[in-house]
């Protein structure tokens, strides 16, 4: 089943087409990893699923995204956010304690019992395989924690607020391989449960965990299928050379 | 070469020298007050002129306690009034305002930061005490009116330290808040003003300074009766006002009664210019 199903989607930032045509679908608990050259799009399609670009000025889409077969603009934008989530390239835990930073979605969607406020808590911290090193320091600032820590952290956050779909744009690539192990590991355990795109420069990375793979190239998709067939026999000349390192 | 060294050296002390007038005014006007004030304070006893409640210059009682409270009072009046004015202006100027109007508002905001302070007071004579004294009774010279006015007068300090601290926040913060599905409403005041606490605060005690060593516009709306604040539609006289008040015709330990109330004032305001460093380099961390 597609979660996510994308028709004709171009998007211009100004008079500048960054989306050409794009026409995707999203299959529903795998992984699917984004990969392309700085600026090709794959960015700005990931931020184009949970409605971040209303924020950019001059920003205009045309045609079609559907989320269990609903356009993503018949939903609530916040309501949207809250099932599709997100984790960005940089950590970004907020300057306050850990457990804080886990609460803020759930009391943000009207979560008040300190009980239940508690299970959310542990529960993401677990599901992010981070809650023994954390639980003797949830009242701690969680800007003090290592960077790997702080990206876990954030993954538990978006979690916390039970969504559907996870967004990562490039997650690891502010860390030390020993975290990005750890974050990979993570992202595989989860799509037992969720959806997850991915963004990602790291060849790698889109081969160990991803299942499905696309391709990008100045605003347009060139490839996508099974990660396994496009990097042992990409059909584009184009895939080919990005995948062996001849660009990009 | 030599001579390349020698003129390095003559701008290098030119330059040491004009900042050291500065700390040379600074050094100078704490010798003056202090020398001045100190024996003055002695003669009238330390105690009884800070905790004394009466203000005599005939009788030769020189009590401050009533205009220590009516500064006090007056500047918590103003915090009242500015403080969730100016923050939530600030607010609205980062967050929610369209950058053209937000233009506007930066020039307005900058030029209220440049108007004469006796001009704020005229403004306050004219238009603020009469409609105190028709909306809420009493004569309209009151501690309300001296707030509602320095409120007014502090909010150009306060709303420009807030924004700049507020911008400061990294947009990554109220990213990461907007993603969680999070309303721009909640993104902002529990995530953005929370960082942005630490700045804020420190343009708030920038306010309190501005208001507490404010002088011409209170002295031209707070009625000035030097006696106990009794009721915030009653007169009040604070620090400043009774120096500016008094100066003029003053001789003796009347005179050094009133750098006396200098010195108490300036303590106030280094006071509070420490606590703003303190908070400043507790952010830098």
């Amino acid at each position: 089943m597609d979660k996510i199903k994308i028709k004709n989607l171009n998007l211009y930032y100004g008079t500048f087409q960054a989306l050409k045509n794009i026409n995707l679908d999203i299959p529903d608990r795998k992984i699917t990893a984004f990969i392309g050259p700085s600026g090709c799009g794959k960015s700005t399609l990931l931020k184009s699923l949970n409605r971040m670009n209303d924020f950019v000025d001059n920003c205009k889409i045309t045609g079609s995204i559907t989320l269990n077969d609903k356009s993503i603009y018949d939903i609530n934008a916040n309501i949207l956010r809250k099932r599709v989530g997100m984790v960005f390239q940089k950590p970004n835990p907020f300057p306050m304690s850990i457990y804080d930073n886990i609460a803020y979605g759930s009391r943000t969607h009207g979560v008040v019992s300190k009980s239940k406020l508690d299970e959310i808590v542990e529960k993401s911290l677990r599901a992010a395989a981070i809650w023994d090193e954390l639980k003797d320091r949830l009242k701690k600032n969680a800007l003090g924690l290592s960077g790997g820590q702080q990206q876990r952290l954030c993954i538990a956050r978006a979690l916390a607020v039970q969504p559907e779909v996870i967004l990562m744009d490039e997650p690891t690539s502010a860390l030390d391989p020993i975290s990005t192990q750890k974050i990979e590991e993570l992202i595989q355990e989860l799509k037992q449960e969720y959806t997850i795109l991915i963004v990602t420069h790291n060849m790698q990375q889109a081969v160990r965990i991803s299942e499905k793979t696309v391709f990008f190239l100045n605003g347009e998709i060139i490839e996508s299928g099974d990660t396994e067939q496009i990097f042992s026999f990409p059909k584009d000349k184009r895939t080919e050379d990005y995948i062996t390192g001849r660009f990009g | 070469m030599k001579t390349v060294l020698y003129k390095e050296k003559a701008a290098e002390c030119f330059f040491f020298l004009s900042a050291c007038i500065s700390i040379f005014a600074v050094a100078l006007i704490c010798i003056f007050l202090f020398t001045n004030g100190l024996p003055a304070m002695k003669e009238i006893g330390f105690i009884d002129f800070l905790s004394g409640k009466k203000w005599k210059p005939g009788m030769d009682t020189f009590g401050i306690y009533p205009m220590i409270l009516g500064s006090i009072y007056v500047t918590a009046g103003a915090i009242i009034i500015g403080v969730p004015a100016g923050v939530l202006t600030a607010i609205f100027l980062t967050k929610f305002c369209p950058p053209r109007l937000c233009k506007i508002f930066k020039t307005i905001i900058d030029l209220m930061a440049g108007v004469p302070s006796v001009v704020y007071g005229f403004w306050g004579m004219v238009v603020l005490v009469p409609f105190v004294k028709n909306t809420f009774g009493g004569n309209g010279n009151c501690i309300l009116t001296a707030s509602i006015l320095l409120g007014i007068m502090i909010l150009p300090t306060i709303i420009s330290v807030s924004e700049a601290s507020l911008q400061a926040v990294p947009k990554t913060y109220y990213e990461g808040a907007l993603a969680l599905g999070a309303t721009k409403e909640q993104s902002v005041f529990f995530v953005v003003l929370p960082a942005a606490k630490s700045g804020i605060t420190a343009g708030i005690i920038l306010g309190i300074g501005r208001a507490i060593g404010e002088t011409m516009a209170v002295v031209m709306v707070a009625g000035n009766q030097a006696r106990m604040p009794n009721g915030i539609l009653r007169g009040i006289r604070t620090l400043t006002a009774n120096i500016v008040i008094e100066m003029g015709y003053a001789a003796d330990l009347h005179r050094g009664a009133l750098i006396a109330t200098g010195v108490v004032l300036f303590i106030f305001i280094m006071v509070i210019n420490l606590l703003f460093s303190i908070l400043k380099s507790k952010r830098n961390i």
